[in-house]
């Protein structure tokens, strides 16, 4: 075993790997990319769990780190899936929220409580505060939809889970 | 010192309840009474399928005849399920999908709950990533009880009947499994409890009626699964290993 999370190249490789439905993020800034460990042989094993049970991106994540992976050389790559400990939003590395942010996706809160309460979520396009909630699941499992009553804009919130 | 073996049935139970709630969540894509509701009802029934997909998995490891999550779901006729009547009937009216939800996802936040701390630590992985998921199921289907609860005369009526329609089903999430990690039958308190206190909330009334006659963790169903089973499995037994 000669690398493991944050220091071999594999690490860097699979870090790289943009989310698939949020291309502004890596799955690394996101906390999904748990480990990564890689022998002399050029074998790589990647240690990956979802954001929910069922994201459908699982699958297309596991692709991306196969090909990426091999197209960089390696022998063979594999991917387990891990739910323990389970993901939650706080993994979120500082420099993913202030991209999702960028992006139009309000960052989540911190995640306490059961169903955490974002007191007042930030509209991403214009600053304000002054929020509502308009639905509680969004375009995706990880988001809800949010309405600025300052600019009239909808937009998504990354929840905090 | 030997650590419990989980029972296989158990988990096939839970696997069951949660992949057949699914399917019900999938019939209101595109027939929720507005676009926000729809991809709410979608999102629930994802979870619940995500939670499915891994809980069918470990039923087949534990059972140990090779099965796949796969051919737990596709290509096992309706005596073979082994989920509740609760899930598997079909949704009349949204009324019933709210009233459904509030009592389906309370009993799974609290069996989750518990399960979370198990000494079965693969069961412990799914539950604990599936409890906070449930969250979020409870609190839409809490909103939505006081919202047309505590309405109008017309969703007031509809709320009742459909808390009315549901409740003889509630008995059976309660059934005793001593084997089980978590016996369901200790779970009841806290979960009519926790129902109960929404009820009331909403200006409803918890029914007082005799609980139906059950068996779905044996096998025996109603009519109606074998109508889901055929429309959820009917591509994958027309086209054998077909993918994307």
């Amino acid at each position: 075993m000669r690398d493991s999370a944050g220091g071999g190249s594999a690490w860097k490789i699979a870090a790289d790997l943009p989310d698939p439905e949020l291309p502004v993020v890596t799955i690394a800034d996101l906390g999904i990319l748990r480990d990564v460990t890689e022998d002399d042989q050029g074998r790589v094993h990647v240690t990956i769990t979802p954001t929910y049970s069922g994201c459908p991106a699982m699958q297309t994540i596991t692709d991306d780190l196969v090909a990426t992976l091999t197209a960089a050389g390696y022998q063979s790559v594999d991917v387990e899936y891990v739910l323990s400990p389970a993901w939650t939003t706080d993994w979120m590395t500082e420099e993913a929220r202030a991209k999702l942010a960028a992006y139009g996706v309000a960052p989540p809160g911190p995640a306490s409580g059961p169903v955490p309460l974002a007191l007042s979520v930030r509209c991403p396009q214009c600053g304000s505060s002054d929020t509502r909630e308009s639905s509680r699941f969004g375009s995706t499992a990880c988001k809800s939809l949010w309405v600025c009553r300052s600019c009239r804009e909808p937009f998504d919130h990354f929840k905090a889970i | 010192m030997t650590t419990p073996v989980t029972p296989a049935g158990f988990v096939l139970g839970l696997a069951d309840d949660a992949l057949v709630s699914a399917q019900r969540m999938g019939w209101w894509i595109s027939r929720a009474p507005e676009l926000e509701e729809d991809l709410a009802l979608a999102n629930i029934g994802l979870d619940q399928l995500g939670q499915a997909r891994a809980l069918l998995t470990y039923a087949g490891e534990l059972e140990g005849t090779g099965r796949t999550e796969d051919d737990l779901a596709y290509l096992r006729d309706d005596r073979d399920f082994r989920n509740v009547w609760l899930v598997e009937r079909p949704q009349t009216d949204f009324g019933v999908t709210i009233a459904r939800l509030l009592v389906f996802a309370t009993w799974q936040s609290e069996l989750y709950a518990a399960l979370a701390s198990s000494a079965d630590l693969t069961l412990a992985g799914v539950a604990g990533k599936a409890v906070k998921e449930v969250a979020y199921h409870v609190d839409h289907a809490r909103l939505w009880t006081l919202r047309l609860g505590d309405g109008t005369e017309e969703s007031h009526r509809r709320m009742q009947d459909a808390l009315d329609a549901e409740w003889p089903y509630v008995e059976e999430l309660f059934v005793a499994d001593p084997d089980a990690p978590i016996d369901p039958a200790t779970l009841r308190d806290a979960v009519l409890g926790r129902v109960g206190e929404v009820v009331a909330a909403a200006t409803l009334t918890v029914p007082e009626v005799a609980p139906s006659v059950g068996g779905g963790r044996r096998g025996l169903h109603t009519e109606h699964l074998g109508h889901l089973l055929a429309g959820m499995q009917h591509l994958h037994r027309s086209h054998p290993g077909v993918t994307w």
